[in-house]
């Protein structure tokens, strides 16, 4: 049974890479291996195929992380949810796309080429797991593991109409991730079905002690939370951020969600987040201070590319990080290197660290009234390649409503809800207190039992 | 604190990136437009406000992860070498420091 699945996974990704570029690497010979290997296993997702996104790594498989710097880097080693899943029977069928160590909201930072969108092809996936959130919209893979530090599991969710979450800071280890900026990243998973991703993260949750950051907090099954049950829900409704800067057939969208939810007994209760709509500036100090200093490591001495004619021991690196690194990764090195330098750190970093202790309490003080607040997603569906390459502030402002939960460290699930007039997938997304995936799940699995999202994009793996 | 082109060369420098002119010329408006947009946070006063340090959750921040200092296996030398541009006789080899 777990051959065919697999077999077929394989098949779907080969066949609809040319069209979608979703994958960086397709490991057919592993896979099948492997398929076969737990064919008898009773592992909790034995023959279960899944695609990880191209920064998280698998011993001895590529892990460019969408980079020229990284391109033939093939680990040593295995990510903890890389030995969590291999613990369980789940088969790992290849690496997907992404933009450049995660930094973008489209996919077209990857130095390999942007992903399209299986709705429309002419159209970004979102990013930066635009590659697992195609594969996964376009019936290759029922699941694919992502990272999220700003919205890279849930942006491309939205845009290609799957389910994405971003669990609490800490619930997942993110020891084989390589990093982008360590206090906001998260492993996240993207999948067809709520129950599908609630199943991988009771198998890749928990404490390791190769991440201090962590928790020990037990990991229940998720599974066990998909009730139906909304009886006593409260859901928290934001009016402020369903105005300027969304588009109307989103806002819509999601204010018939909340109607949806109303019906199925849920309280809805106003709330306010005043300091959101700073999160965008906050974000674009913390995350890039942070990278600056992660990315120092791609210095072409230990792994990956280095750049020839080049004698000297700083012109080496000045050299390979010029060379290596795409245009989007050089911008964000180059604002966090500012925002750290002397004179300014109390101006930018340190004021940035303040201000995200503001929107960590407009949350906790919402979530005294409320179990979870709804958002939309994205500020609008896909949009068209080429679109906002040039402008990378436009291009920031796709995280509008999904970068607070990276700054909180709370969990957040984007639900597709619909198309919209042109067939594109729409989203919204729920954010809840630290370690409520379950009633997160509770709750985006309600909705897909009365509004199931059966819609399927043009390309479509054959079979599925 | 407007940016100019040799503020951009600085940071580039100490950044260890070699940008070439052209594209100097473009992050330049680049980054003062993104850090014009962030100096929005003057906006707010944050003079009792505590600095956020990091993302831990509260039990994040309980959770102990100290551990015996015990000798545990390693990549080893051939294995930590496999992947290096340019090793030699066990070593990362790098070009000439000065």
């Amino acid at each position: 049974m777990s051959l065919k699945t697999v077999e077929h996974s394989i098949n779907a990704a080969e066949k609809l890479n040319e069209t979608l570029n979703a994958f960086l690497e397709i490991d057919r010979a592993g896979a099948l291996e492997r398929a076969a290997a737990v064919e008898n296993s009773n592992g909790a997702l034995a023959g279960l195929p899944i695609a990880l996104k191209d920064n998280i790594c698998v011993a001895g498989r590529q892990t460019s992380c969408g980079s020229h710097i990284l391109g033939d880097y093939h680990p040593p080693y295995n990510a903890t949810v890389v030995e969590r899943l291999n613990q369980s029977g789940a088969v790992i069928i290849g690496k997907t796309n992404c933009d450049e160590f995660a930094m973008g909201s489209s996919n077209e930072n990857s130095a390999f080429g942007p992903v399209r969108n299986p709705w429309d092809t002419s159209r970004v996936p979102g990013g930066s797991s635009g590659g697992s959130a195609a594969a996964v919209a376009a019936g290759i893979v029922p699941v694919a593991l992502g990272s999220d530090t700003g919205g890279s599991v849930r942006q491309p969710a939205s845009l290609c109409g799957v389910v994405g979450l971003k669990p609490t800071y800490g619930r997942n280890s993110r020891y084989g991730l390589v990093a982008f900026a360590s206090s906001l990243d998260q492993i996240g998973i993207l999948g067809r079905r709520v129950e599908d991703v609630a199943r991988v993260l009771t198998v890749i949750a928990g404490r390791d002690p190769h991440d201090a950051t962590t928790a020990d907090v037990p990991v229940p099954d998720y599974t066990a939370s998909l009730t139906g049950d909304l009886k006593d829900a409260r859901l928290g409704f934001p009016r402020a951020l369903f105005g300027e800067g969304l588009d109307r057939e989103v806002a819509d969208a999601v204010k018939a969600v909340v109607d949806v939810y109303r019906d199925l007994g849920a309280e809805i209760v106003d709330v306010d987040l005043p300091h959101a709509k700073y999160a965008i500036a906050v974000y674009y100090i913390i995350a890039t201070a942070e990278a600056s200093s992660n990315l120092a490591r791609f210095d072409g001495v230990r792994y990956g590319f280095r750049a020839a004619d080049a004698p000297e021991l700083r012109q080496m690196y000045r050299k390979t990080r010029a060379e290596g690194f795409g245009a989007e990764v050089k911008r964000r090195i180059m604002l966090g290197t500012y925002v750290l330098s002397a004179g300014y750190y109390d101006a930018y970093y340190l004021k940035a660290q303040k201000v995200r202790t503001l929107i960590r309490n407009d949350f906790l003080s919402s979530f005294e009234r409320c179990d979870a607040i709804i958002t939309p997603t994205a500020p609008s569906t896909a949009f068209a390649l080429g679109e906002k390459v040039d402008d990378p502030l436009a291009m920031y402002l796709n995280d509008i409503y999904t970068v607070t939960a990276n700054l909180a460290g709370v969990p957040g699930i984007s639900v597709p809800c619909g198309l919209s007039a042109e067939r594109l997938p729409m989203g919204f997304q729920l954010l809840g207190p630290y370690w409520s995936e379950p009633a997160l799940f509770k709750l985006a699995h309600a909705y897909a039992q009365v509004r199931p999202f059966t819609e399927r994009p043009p390309v479509f793996a054959p079979g599925a | 604190m407007p940016i100019e082109e040799k503020d951009v060369a600085k940071v580039a420098q100490l950044a260890h990136l070699e940008l070439a002119d052209e594209e100097l010329k473009v992050f330049g408006p680049q980054m003062a437009e993104i850090i014009a947009y962030i100096e929005q946070l003057n906006q707010l006063d944050t003079a009792n406000v505590s600095p956020a340090l990091g993302g831990l959750t509260p039990e994040g921040e309980q959770t102990d992860s100290s551990r015996n200092d015990e000798m545990q296996p390693s990549l080893g030398q051939k294995t930590a070498l496999a992947e290096a541009p340019d090793p030699a006789e066990g070593h990362f080899r790098v070009p000439k420091v000065l």
